[in-house]
């Protein structure tokens, strides 16, 4: 009964969906208010069944109820019951219900706080997200019912979790990861929305500013926990590995740096207008992309979803629609005037666009190379891959280009700045730099590294630039006292993002440079070195788990003859699915990890083992959460949150432009 | 278990069960004769594609395929084939397919030239768009109106 | 309005249509990389007789050569067929692929012998030349001596009315089908 009445949810929030879609658009045209004012009620009531479609499945989950597809083959009675729950969006069905959730939670936010946008604005950005709700509970009841049944077979007992994604890691990286995809619905809502109103002004940005960077903060948190788990969890210690799937939401995330940034600009100088629309779209629409490379099959990856052509075609058409629709809309009704504001070519608006340029650079060349294989392909040109040696090559230098300019952007001016005052600001303490970088890349193991060099003077360099704009903020005509209660949230998360981009950039070098790994055989009583730590093998042993009987290694290791740390890496072997794991153990700290993973038995005794020492590599992950912590914290600006009052002096504002 | 019904599991993981990522970490304990040796095995396995699973280099995969070229790459190391050797040899036997950095011909130098020429024609655009606006200068709003739009944005703070 | 605007749509719709044709395309489906070319040379025992031969040994024109081993399940499926392929007068040539002889030579005192000879490969050193990913393959050496087909997996009528056929007209598919059924 249970998955019935949920699937009968879908189909109500479905139904509502479509009502979503047009009720408010057709009222927005006729400019019939009652209509209009239904939006936020709809989307409401689309969030609600939705919602209990997905409590439905979930108790399915907990329940064991085997007779649903999808849980007999993503679940088990062994399975502890977080993974149980988690079980749901491990696979395509579910996880396309979680999307729909989503989804359907940016629309109810959207209706909750953006009651002081005028109701024409909020009732079409509300039906364009509905529209795109249409499309995924379409695909989710046409193709991916997740409620489908198995009957009268039912199973026993269900296939499993693949054990890989029973971990902690996965219960929170698709959600967080589909909070920043979909949430990159609300700037293009906005932007198709302001496109039929005709309306792109400095207004329109503001009120789409936060909810990108909100969006934008949440996919790059999820981007970065997905990275982590695959640290911990895959076995080897990549942490980035340039698979489609990755560049499926790597994508996204650079056009969405490109359009957080081409957003300051429109908002607060009221140019570029056509171009940051284009980008809102743009971005979304690779979340679409995103989404179709996924689960059609048409790349290979090491975690697709199943292959399946025909939910493929559904997507594409889908995709043609939304995209194609949009960029159509774009090109009849971008205003082809560019505004009349000027700007030099030495300014914080032609910085801005330096960064634009350089993430959409490096977001086509992402692209490009991970459809090149289906490029060839399609002509008959041959098998080819495009895979980490390729992607390193290009897009490291796209980063060390655009890092030089990122200190530099927020101490410029607006409309026209000099390059002598810029170096007036930054050349005395950029030589300092310079020498802190070389200096310190004399650490490495192997004498001077060039890399290194590089990485620390291209983030030291980062990092000065917000800490001058730092200083300046808090003691500009002060007398005495630091005022430290200027710092705008704007300013603190823009602070926190560049830094944590410095953090990443400095620890994926370190790491990548610096790592030092062994493959050895070990027995019992053997130890061995590795850089500066000993590693003593002291016993081997069996744990069995809830669902699973573990192989474990106990390791000692030693710095200096005190010990450390004592680490057990595990093999695991999952009943149900009979799939071996390697569990890795890492020793953790912000200065290095120690990560030790298990081989295969050698003999009787002995294990083939792989040691890693790996610093700095922390730095990726807590630069990456500053990254995203830092453009939620944005969200919070004062300036955001009395958009009311806002928005008569916006367009007093841009009626004296027009004037 | 013998060898065999190992490769015959690993097989069945990597060829039947698709959709499941492979993920054993491999750990092989070859002995290099020199440490140059070692690094350039490291490079080379992480650049070639295992050509029979889903996405992944022989240096990750646990294959029966993928661990065959591993034993070939570590032999052909050891004889002194260069770089260029090696995957002239792979490519002769499982094509361009298993280099993750293809080589530069007629038909990948859209790949290659790409991020180049994008970036030229990126940069020339920008430039004359910011001449442009320099140009345009005269349409441009006065100090006054300027400063008006700045107090007028700048107004809802209170 | 702009032509300049409608840049971003026109780029779409070639991407789009890349997408639609990557649908109808396999990309696990990857062609011999020795299409076309001799079979590659090789020094190494034959199964049974235990002689040296080399590539000359595979003298007869069009064949097959069956890349198959004891430890592969699939082999065992795909062995009824080929001997029935071997009546039909196909020349199969086996290549043992990283197997025991010993166990070989009793599988095919077993389940029969389709094959003309088998090239003992324990190595894995002939399998390596010719490209191999696994057991079972299956190739077609033309009239030249050419590598001019390869199927990975099992090989059955389907696949050989499909992509077998036109170097074996002699293969009449309803023999096969009724001999099929006669070994099984």
């Amino acid at each position: 009964m249970i998955p019935e009445l949920g699937h009968v949810a879908l189909i109500i929030a479905f139904v509502l969906a479509i009502g979503l879609a047009v009720v408010p658009m057709w009222g927005s045209m006729r400019r019939d208010v009652a209509a209009m004012n239904m939006a936020p009620s709809l989307a409401v009531g689309v969030t609600v069944f939705v919602a209990v479609a997905f409590a439905l499945l979930a108790v399915s989950f907990l329940q064991d109820d085997f007779s649903v597809a999808v849980v007999a083959a993503n679940s088990n009675s062994l399975l502890p019951p977080i993974f149980k729950f988690s079980a749901l969006w491990g696979n395509h069905e579910g996880s396309l219900l979680l999307w729909v959730l989503i989804l359907a939670g940016w629309m109810t936010a959207v209706a909750t706080f953006s009651r002081g946008l005028p109701l024409l604005m909020v009732s079409r950005v509300l039906s364009v997200m509905g529209m795109v709700a249409v499309g995924f509970l379409a695909f989710s009841l046409l193709t991916s019912n997740p409620f489908e049944r198995l009957l009268p077979n039912t199973p026993l007992d269900g296939n499993d979790l693949n054990p890989l994604l029973q971990d902690p890691g996965l219960i929170i990286h698709p959600p967080l990861l589909y909070m920043g995809y979909v949430g990159l619905s609300v700037p293009f809502a906005f932007a198709i929305a302001a496109l039929m109103g005709g309306r792109l002004d400095a207004s329109w940005a503001r009120w789409s500013r936060p909810w990108t960077n909100v969006a934008w903060g949440f996919l790059s948190l999820g981007i970065m926990l997905g990275s982590w788990w695959a640290y911990y969890e895959l076995g080897w210690g990549g942490w980035w590995f340039w698979d489609p799937v990755e560049n499926a939401s790597f994508m996204p995330w650079l056009m969405g740096t490109a359009l957080v940034h081409s957003l300051a600009v429109t908002e607060k100088r009221g140019v570029f207008r056509s171009w940051t629309v284009l980008l809102a779209i743009f971005a979304f629409s690779l979340s679409l992309l995103g989404t179709f490379l996924v689960r059609s099959g048409v790349l290979t990856s090491v975690h697709a979803f199943a292959a399946d052509p025909e939910r493929g075609l559904f997507i594409l058409i889908f995709l043609a629609l939304v995209v194609g629709g949009s960029l159509l809309l774009y090109a009849l009704r971008a205003p082809s005037v560019a505004s009349r504001v000027s700007y030099s070519g030495v300014s914080r608006e032609s910085l801005l666009m330096i960064n634009n340029l350089v993430f959409i650079v490096s977001t086509i060349v992402v692209l490009l190379g991970t459809l090149f294989p289906l490029i060839m392909d399609a002509f008959s040109l041959g098998k080819y891959s495009v895979g980490p040696p390729y992607f390193n090559a290009v897009f490291v230098p796209l980063m060390a280009l655009v890092m030089p300019f990122m200190s530099v952007g927020p101490l410029s001016r607006w409309r026209e700045d000099t390059t002598r005052r810029w170096l007036h600001e930054l050349l005395v303490p950029g030589i300092g730099v310079l020498v802190v970088a070389i200096a310190l890349a004399f650490l490495g193991s192997e004498g001077f590294n060039l890399w290194i060099a590089l990485a620390v003077l291209l983030s030291g360099w980062v990092a000065l630039g917000v800490f001058k704009d730092l200083w300046r903020r808090i003691t500009t005509g002060a007398e005495g006292a630091l005022k430290w209660r200027r710092l705008t949230p704007s300013f603190i998360g823009m602070a926190m993002a560049h830094l944590g981009f410095a953090a990443v950039v400095l620890g994926a070098v370190v790491v990548s440079q610096e790592n030092q790994e062994r493959d050895l055989r070990m027995a019992v009583g053997d130890v061995e070195a590795l850089g500066a730590y000993r590693f003593e093998l002291l016993s081997l042993g069996q744990q069995a788990g809830p669902n699973y009987l573990a192989d474990q290694a106990v390791f000692e290791v030693r710095r200096d003859e005190k010990v450390i740390a004592v680490l057990v890496p595990e093999k695991r072997r999952y009943f149900a699915s009979g799939q071996i794991m390697t569990e890795a153990a890492i020793d953790a700290s912000l200065w290095r990890d120690l990560y030790i993973a298990l081989g295969e038995p050698i003999g009787e005794q002995a294990w083939a083992v792989r040691l890693q020492y790996k610093p700095m590599v922390r730095w990726l992950w807590l630069g990456a959460l500053m990254i995203g912590l830092g453009a939620l914290v944005t969200a919070f600006d004062r300036r955001y949150r009395s958009q009311r009052s806002s928005e008569s002096a916006i367009q007093r504002g841009v009626a004296a432009v027009a004037g | 278990m013998s060898a065999w019904v190992r490769a015959l599991v690993s097989a069945a993981i990597c060829c039947q069960l698709w959709l499941a990522p492979i993920v054993l970490a491999v750990v092989e304990t070859y002995e290099f004769s020199s440490p140059e040796l070692e690094l350039r095995y490291h490079q080379l396995s992480q650049e070639l594609r295992c050509p029979k699973c889903q996405n992944q280099n022989i240096a990750d995969s646990n294959a029966p395929i993928a661990r065959d070229l591993r034993v070939v790459l570590y032999e052909q190391l050891e004889q002194g084939a260069t770089d260029e050797e090696i995957l002239a040899f792979m490519v002769a036997r499982y094509g361009e397919f298993v280099r993750y950095r293809p080589g530069v011909d007629r038909n990948t130098l859209l790949l290659w030239a790409a991020p180049g020429v994008l970036l030229i024609l990126g940069a020339a655009g920008l430039l004359s768009h910011f001449r442009q606006r320099r140009d345009s200068t005269a349409n441009a709003l006065t100090e006054a109106e300027q400063a008006e739009i700045d107090r007028l944005l700048r107004e809802p703070r209170a | 309005m702009q032509a300049k605007k409608f840049i971003p749509l026109v780029a779409f719709a070639v991407l789009a249509g890349l997408l639609f044709r990557g649908l109808s395309i396999d990309p696990t489906d990857l062609p011999a990389a020795r299409l076309g070319q001799p079979f590659p040379d090789f020094d190494q025992p034959e199964l049974k007789s235990g002689r040296q031969i080399s590539v000359s040994a595979l003298a007869e024109r069009p064949a097959l050569v069956n890349v198959w081993a004891t430890w592969c399940y699939s082999c065992r499926v795909e062995h009824p067929y080929l001997l029935a392929l071997a009546e039909q007068g196909v020349p199969i040539y086996g290549l043992n692929y990283k197997d025991e002889p010993v166990k070989a030579r009793e599988w095919l005192s077993q389940l029969g012998d389709p094959y003309q000879l088998n090239v003992v490969d324990v190595e894995g050193s002939v399998g390596l030349d010719l490209g191999v990913y696994g057991a079972p393959e299956t190739y077609v050496l033309d009239a030249t001596g050419r590598i001019a087909h390869r199927h990975v997996g099992v090989l059955d009528e389907a696949v050989f009315q499909r992509d077998f056929s036109r170097w074996f007209p002699m293969v009449a598919a309803a023999v096969v089908a009724a001999d099929l059924k006669g070994v099984q």
